[in-house]
C-alpha cells in the first residue's frame, strides 16, 4: 500500500514533528509512504479567498505530485477536506481534470480517518499519560465526517483518560484569512474553546489541525494558562520519536 | 433601512468586547440550540430536510407559474395582488391603500420586509401611525425605533433589566422586574391600539398556491389580532416564499419550527384565506399581499438560486460562532449572520457590503443545520470569488496572495522562503515559544499570542533524517 504523505505547508513551517509523527504511524501501519519533496500547498487559501484560478493551478500541482500513491494522507482535515471535497468543484468545467481530481479526492484521507478505516491499525506507539479532551476541527467533522477515529485511536492508549469539552464540536475562530481579517472576533471566540477546554479539567486539548492548534495554544498562552498542553492527535499516537 | 453594512469591521471589532451582549447571546443560543436539537430529534431530518428543499426548489424553479396561480386563487377569494419591485414601492404601496380607506393607524406584526423597505417611516410621513404589536418589536419600536438584531428574536440584544427601564420610561408605570407581569403591561399598552386599528400588517410565511392563502407562524397571538381585527389586511412578503400546495405547507411546518425555536409547532400557526364573508364572524374586509422583488427575480437561475429557498428560521446565525460573538446590529442590514452575509451583498449590492461574505470561518455549522440544505459556505465563497473578479479586494491582499500562490508553484524559491520565514518567526520569539507582538499580522497578536515556529522547516530536516 503506497501512501503519499502530504505534510501541508503549516506542518511544514511550524511543527515538521507532527509530520514525522504521521511518518511514523503510517510506516508502523504497514504503509510503504513517499513524500512527494516538491508539495508545498493544497490552495485551500487560495480557494477561501476567492482566487479560483491559483487554487486550480495549485490543485493541479498537487494533483500530479499525488497521483502515482494508492492513498494520500495529510495529518489535516482541512487539506484532506480541500481535495476531498472541493478540488472536484474547481474542475467542475474541465472533464478531464475533474476526472482526476475526483479520483485522488476519493483516496484521500485525514490521517485518525485512514489509520481507523482504512489501515485499521490500533497497535500504537503513543505513550501519553493524563486526560484529555477532543477538539473537533471543522472540515474535519462536518466535510469528512472524522469524529468517531481518533476517539476510537485514543481510546487504544491505556494512559490517556479522555473527557468532552462543552462545545466540542464548535469552530475555535481560526477560519484561515478570518483570524487576521477579523483578528478581534476571530480571537473571542477563540477565547470562549479555551474556556470549554480549561473547564474540562483535561491536561491536553488534542486536536488534528495546524490552524486550530496555533490559534487555540496562541489563545491558551495568552490567558496565562501555561498548564494545559495543546497536542497534534498524531503526536499523542505515535509517542516521543 | 438604510445600509450600513460597509462599518461591519468596525462594528464587529466593537461588539466582540462587548461581553454583556455576548452574554446574552449565549443565553438565547442555549435555548435555540439545545431546543432544536431535541425537537429534530423526532423526526427524520435528512429525510425532512431533503423533502423541504425539493418543495422549495420545485417553487424556484417555477416561480412565475406558482406566483400566477397564487394571484389566480388570493383573486377568486376577495384578495388583491400587488407587485412591489423594491422597498420604495412597498411603502407607495401601503400608503395608497391607507390612504384609500382612510387609514389613521396599522397595527403591525413581525415583517422583515417592512424593515427593508422602512416602512414605518414611510407610513408616519403620510399620516398614518404604525405600531408594532410583536413584544420585541415593540420593544425597539418604543426605544426610538431601534432595529432588530435577529429575524426571530428581533431583542435579543436586550436584557429583561433593560427592556423593565425602558418600559418604565415610556410607559410611565411603576417598575416591574417579573417577566410575566412586564408582558401584561405591553399587552396593556397594545390592546388599545389592537381595537382602534384601521390596519393590520403581516409577513407570511409562506404563500400557498392552490389557496391563495397565507401561512403565519408566530408565538404570541398578536398575528391573529392583527390580521383578522382590523378591516384591511395588508401582507407584505418576498415573491420566493410561494408554495404549491397544503400538502407542502405541512412538510415545511415539520422542520419550521423545530429548527427555528425548537418547537414542535408554533404557538399560533395560522392559514388565512380571503377576505371574510357573511357568514364568517371576523376577518378582513379588505385583504392585499404584495409581493416583492427586491432583488430576489435576480437570484433566479444565477449562482446564489439556493438562497431562494431559505425560510427564515434562524438556524444558521444562531448556530454561528460569529453571530452569537458579534450580534446582529454589526453586519449593518436587515438580515444578520450566514443567510445574512450572503443575502445582503446581493439585494444592496456587493460593494456595499464587501466584508459580509468574508465575516465567516466556514465552520460550516450553518450549512449542515440549514432545513433547506443551503450551502451557505459555498455561497460565501463564490461571493468572494466574485469580489476578486470585480476587482474589489484591498490592493495588499491581492498582492500578498498573488505573491504566495505563485511561490507555492515554485518548490525550490517556496523552500527557500519557508525556510526564512520560519527563521524570521524564531527571532521574533527571542528565544520564547511564543511570539507576543507580530508587526506583519498585527491582528492575531492583538488577542492572542503567535506560537514560535520549531526552528526548522519539515522539507529541510526530511532529508536529514530518511538518508
Amino acid at each position: 500500500m503506497k501512501v503519499g504523505l502530504f505534510v501541508t505547508c503549516l506542518v511544514d513551517l511550524m511543527r515538521p514533528r507532527i509530520g514525522f509523527a504521521a511518518l511514523r504511524l503510517l510506516e508502523a501501519a504497514g504503509c510503504e509512504v513517499v513524500v512527494p519533496a516538491a508539495q508545498t500547498c493544497c490552495g485551500q487559501p487560495a480557494y477561501n479567498s476567492g482566487d479560483r484560478r491559483a487554487a486550480r493551478l495549485l490543485a493541479e500541482k498537487l494533483i500530479a505530485e499525488f497521483e502515482a500513491c494508492d492513498y494520500v494522507v495529510a495529518p489535516s482535515g482541512s487539506c484532506a477536506g480541500m481535495i476531498r471535497a472541493h478540488y472536484p468543484e474547481l474542475f467542475a468545467d474541465d472533464a478531464a481534470w475533474l476526472e482526476r481530481a475526483a479520483a485522488l479526492g476519493a483516496r484521500t484521507y485525514e490521517l485518525t480517518d485512514f489509520l481507523a478505516t482504512v489501515a485499521k491499525f490500533d497497535t500504537l506507539p503513543g505513550n501519553f499519560s493524563g486526560t484529555v479532551t477532543y477538539h473537533d476541527s471543522c472540515s474535519g467533522l462536518r466535510e469528512l465526517g472524522v469524529k468517531a477515529q481518533p476517539r476510537a485511536l485514543l481510546a487504544r492508549l491505556p494512559g490517556v483518560r479522555l473527557t468532552e469539552m462543552n462545545g466540542a464540536e464548535e469552530c475555535c475562530g481560526f477560519g484561515g484569512t478570518f483570524a487576521v481579517k477579523f483578528g478581534e472576533v476571530s480571537a473571542r471566540i477563540a477565547e470562549k474553546k479555551c474556556d470549554n477546554i480549561r473547564a474540562s479539567g483535561a491536561d491536553a486539548v488534542v486536536l488534528g489541525d495546524l490552524g486550530c492548534m496555533l490559534n487555540i495554544e496562541g489563545k491558551l498562552r495568552r490567558m496565562g494558562d501555561e498548564k494545559t498542553k495543546v497536542l497534534h492527535i498524531a503526536e499523542v499516537l505515535a509517542g516521543e520519536s | 433601512m438604510e445600509v450600513r453594512s460597509m462599518h461591519f469591521k468596525a462594528r464587529a471589532a466593537e461588539a466582540a468586547a462587548d461581553r454583556a451582549l455576548q452574554a446574552k447571546l449565549t443565553t438565547a443560543k442555549g435555548l435555540f440550540v439545545e431546543g432544536r436539537k431535541r425537537a429534530v430529534a423526532e423526526i427524520d431530518l435528512e429525510a425532512t430536510r431533503e423533502a423541504a428543499k425539493a418543495i422549495r426548489d420545485t417553487c424556484v424553479a417555477d416561480l412565475d407559474l406558482w406566483l400566477e396561480r397564487f394571484e389566480t386563487e388570493a383573486t377568486k377569494r376577495g384578495g388583491q395582488v400587488l407587485w412591489a419591485r423594491d422597498g420604495a414601492e412597498i411603502c407607495r404601496l401601503v400608503t395608497d391603500i391607507a390612504r384609500r380607506h382612510g387609514v389613521k393607524k396599522a397595527i403591525k406584526s413581525k415583517s422583515m420586509l417592512s424593515e427593508e423597505a422602512g416602512l414605518n417611516a414611510a407610513l408616519e410621513a403620510a399620516g398614518v401611525q404604525p405600531v408594532e404589536t410583536d413584544l420585541g418589536e415593540y420593544i425597539l419600536q418604543i426605544n426610538d425605533n431601534e432595529h432588530p438584531s435577529h429575524i426571530i428574536a428581533p431583542a435579543i440584544h436586550k436584557t429583561k433589566e433593560e427592556v423593565a427601564e425602558l418600559f418604565e420610561r415610556v410607559h410611565k408605570r411603576p417598575r416591574k422586574t417579573d417577566i410575566g407581569q412586564m408582558t401584561r403591561e405591553a399587552r396593556e399598552m397594545l390592546r388599545a391600539h389592537f381595537l382602534s386599528a384601521d390596519m393590520g400588517i403581516s409577513g407570511g410565511n409562506f404563500l400557498v398556491a392552490e389557496t391563495g392563502s397565507v401561512a403565519l407562524v408566530t408565538n404570541e397571538g398578536n398575528g391573529r389580532m392583527v390580521t383578522t381585527l382590523p378591516r384591511v389586511h395588508v401582507v407584505i412578503t418576498g415573491v420566493e416564499k410561494v408554495i404549491p400546495t397544503l400538502e407542502d405547507l405541512a412538510t415545511l411546518m415539520r422542520i419550521l419550527p423545530r429548527s427555528a425555536t425548537g418547537q414542535t409547532i408554533s404557538n399560533y400557526f395560522s392559514v388565512l384565506t380571503g377576505v371574510k364573508r357573511p357568514e364568517d364572524t371576523d376577518g378582513p374586509e379588505h385583504l392585499y399581499f404584495i409581493l416583492v422583488d427586491n432583488g430576489r427575480v435576480d437570484l433566479v437561475g444565477s449562482d446564489f438560486q439556493d438562497m431562494l429557498r431559505c425560510i427564515r428560521c434562524a438556524a444558521c446565525m444562531n448556530h454561528c460562532p460569529v453571530y452569537q460573538t458579534i450580534g446582529g446590529h454589526a453586519y449593518g442590514w436587515v438580515y444578520p449572520g450566514p443567510m445574512g452575509a450572503v443575502l445582503t451583498p446581493l439585494y444592496v449590492g456587493m460593494e456595499n457590503a464587501v466584508d459580509l461574505p468574508h465575516a465567516a470561518t466556514l465552520c460550516n455549522q450553518c450549512g449542515v443545520v440549514c432545513p433547506v440544505k443551503i450551502p451557505l459556505p459555498e455561497l460565501m465563497r463564490k461571493l468572494r470569488e466574485q469580489q476578486v473578479e470585480r476587482g474589489l479586494r484591498p490592493w495588499g491582499e491581492r498582492a500578498a496572495l498573488k505573491l504566495w500562490s505563485w511561490l507555492a508553484r515554485h518548490p525550490g524559491l517556496y523552500a527557500l522562503a519557508a525556510k526564512f520565514s520560519v527563521r524570521y518567526l524564531n527571532w521574533l520569539a527571542g528565544g520564547e515559544d511564543r511570539i507576543r507582538v507580530m508587526g506583519i499580522a498585527p491582528a492575531w497578536t492583538a488577542g492572542r499570542d503567535f506560537p514560535a515556529p520549531e526552528g526548522k522547516t519539515f522539507r529541510e530536516l526530511y532529508p536529514e533524517k530518511h538518508k
